[in-house]
């Protein structure tokens, strides 16, 4: 039951999210709350959403009468809606240019560095344009879809392309890396930069190149407690189950490496 | 041309200006407590919005390159997409509101559907036939013809969700107009075209008005069709509110700027419309 609860919970945040993103404006309504038992609100990086909806089931198994409830989003807007007051116990970062606002802000605990990712090239199966290294992607005429330089994953791919000292030239800068890996699934792109583990995740509808220039980006993640939790112990626990062997084999199964 | 159906959009032929029950005193008077609400659940937002504007810096803010960028591609797609409506949409109206063909209330409920359609959903529909796998994309592709990350891209989501608002005012206003002086000049003589150029149009003159003026701010607001079939680069395909979605990730204060800039744009748009205001 827990688990169909967590479930209608992240449907009405899909919902939610969906309605405010209809409305143009980005809007930050809580989930309806859960009325029997506990529940743990974990604030998380969209990128994390395999793994995190592992580490709840077994936290909630572990922890009985306690339902975890995932919101999933843009680490960007996951900050926001922290500032604006929205009720998080936990919230994990996909990077810590993010976290600090919020460690700035007094608004989380000390954070902890759980995962690292890097990027990979990825292409449609198959890999029609023949791409087989970074400086590929320069070539004329490909078509090269990108993060914006503004969302973690473009600011990634520009230190990445600074450092090996090539220029790009994308025909979209994407708002999410969840973007950029749509376009290359469609068969839109010849090739995108997205993460090791958006390549794993996608399975067979891309191929993922790694390359080694990916080294100049690593992308680290942090998670903390949130300070206005009502449940800081439960905060801590979820932490720890997510530091935990258990937690970090479940990471490293999707392609996550370790800190 | 004289008297404005305050609705003309909705296609109701009651002209409520004239309308008893809506005359102040015969209305009951619970009714202003919810219609004050209301009023203020548009406005507040609106108004919350503007408190939270760094007016300091605001001429900075949305004359930056990029946002002078997405403005001038908003301008100019959302002005061509209103064209590509026109073109297609008003003899679409007048086969919807004129014709009889068999199927033809099939046809008004499919071309209705982008309207209550989830934009997010045309775009997936829009990559699906001209998208590079999509139905008419790989013969576009055989002829070189690439439409996904192009400004054509964005004016073909653009038109997509914006033509039923012209279709629903146009045949709104064709149906509330009737056929008697279009009968009475085919009577004396005139030709099919003749009467369409010389009475139907001015006819439906003040609905062909709100329903170019809808479609160009639909298309002006336009963001899940664009940001999933078109892409996003700057000066191509990221128009005003991609640009507004972007600059929250980095710049919240440039976000809340051109959110302003395109409120001022719509109620433009719209004070444009109901300038000469339904008839009192």
């Amino acid at each position: 039951m827990t688990a169909r609860a967590r479930r209608t919970a992240r449907v009405t945040a899909a919902l939610l999210a969906a309605t405010s993103v209809a409305a143009g404006l980005a809007g930050c309504g809580p989930g309806p709350v859960a009325a029997d038992g506990t529940t743990l609100t974990v604030f998380a990086a969209a990128s994390l959403t395999e793994a995190f909806e592992q580490v709840a089931d077994d936290f909630e198994a572990d922890h009985p009468g306690v339902d975890v409830r995932l919101s999933l989003a843009g680490s960007s807007s996951l900050v926001a809606q922290i500032q604006q007051g929205a009720p998080a116990d936990v919230f994990a970062s996909a990077d810590t240019t993010t976290m600090d606002e919020l460690v700035a802000d007094d608004l989380v605990g000390t954070p902890q560095d759980f995962a690292t990712n890097t990027l990979q090239i990825a292409v449609p199966p198959g890999n029609p344009a023949g791409v087989a290294s970074l400086q590929d992607l320069a070539a004329p005429g490909l078509r090269l879809v990108v993060c914006a330089p503004q969302v973690p994953c473009g600011a990634a791919t520009a230190a990445t392309v600074d450092g090996a000292g090539i220029a790009l030239q994308p025909v979209s800068e994407e708002q999410s890396v969840t973007d950029v890996l749509g376009k290359v699934t469609a068969g839109e792109a010849d090739a995108g930069l997205v993460y090791v583990t958006d390549v794993a995740r996608a399975g067979d509808q891309v191929d993922g190149i790694p390359f080694a220039e990916s080294d100049a980006a690593v992308n680290t993640y942090p998670i903390a407690t949130v300070t206005d939790t009502d449940q800081p112990e439960l905060a801590r626990e979820f932490v720890d189950a997510v530091l935990s062997p258990e937690g970090q084999a479940v990471l490293a199964g999707l392609g996550f490496a370790a800190p | 041309m004289t008297t404005w159906t305050s609705t003309p959009a909705l296609g109701t032929s009651r002209r409520t200006g004239r309308d008893p029950a809506v005359v102040p005193g015969g209305l009951p008077r619970w009714a202003f407590v919810p219609a004050a609400l209301g009023g203020l659940f548009v406005v507040l937002p609106l108004v919350a919005m503007g408190t939270r504007v760094d007016w300091t810096n605001y001429w900075g803010l949305i004359t930056s390159e990029s946002a002078r960028a997405a403005l001038a591609l908003s301008l100019q797609t959302a002005a061509t997409s209103t064209v590509v409506c026109l073109v297609l949409g008003i003899p679409l109206a007048l086969v919807l509101a004129r014709g009889r063909l068999p199927g033809q209330s099939l046809l008004r409920s499919l071309v209705l559907v982008p309207l209550v359609l989830p934009p997010v959903v045309g775009g997936v529909a829009l990559l699906s036939t001209f998208g590079r796998r999509g139905l008419l994309g790989e013969s576009m592709e055989v002829l070189g013809l690439q439409i996904a990350f192009s400004t054509t891209a964005v004016v073909l989501a653009q038109s997509f969700v914006a033509l039923p608002f012209l279709v629903v005012s146009l045949e709104g206003a064709l149906r509330t107009a009737g056929e008697r002086y279009e009968v009475v000049a085919a009577g004396l003589g005139a030709g099919p075209t003749t009467v369409l150029r010389r009475v139907t149009l001015p006819l439906v003159w003040p609905g062909l008005l709100s329903g170019t003026v809808l479609s160009f701010a639909r298309a002006l607001g336009e963001f899940g069709a664009t940001i999933t079939f078109a892409g996003s680069l700057q000066g191509v395909t990221r128009t005003l509110p991609l640009e507004v979605y972007l600059q929250r990730e980095s710049d919240p204060d440039a976000a809340v700027a051109l959110s302003l800039l395109l409120v001022a744009v719509a109620v433009v748009v719209i004070a444009a419309t109901h300038h000469r205001g339904p008839s009192r």
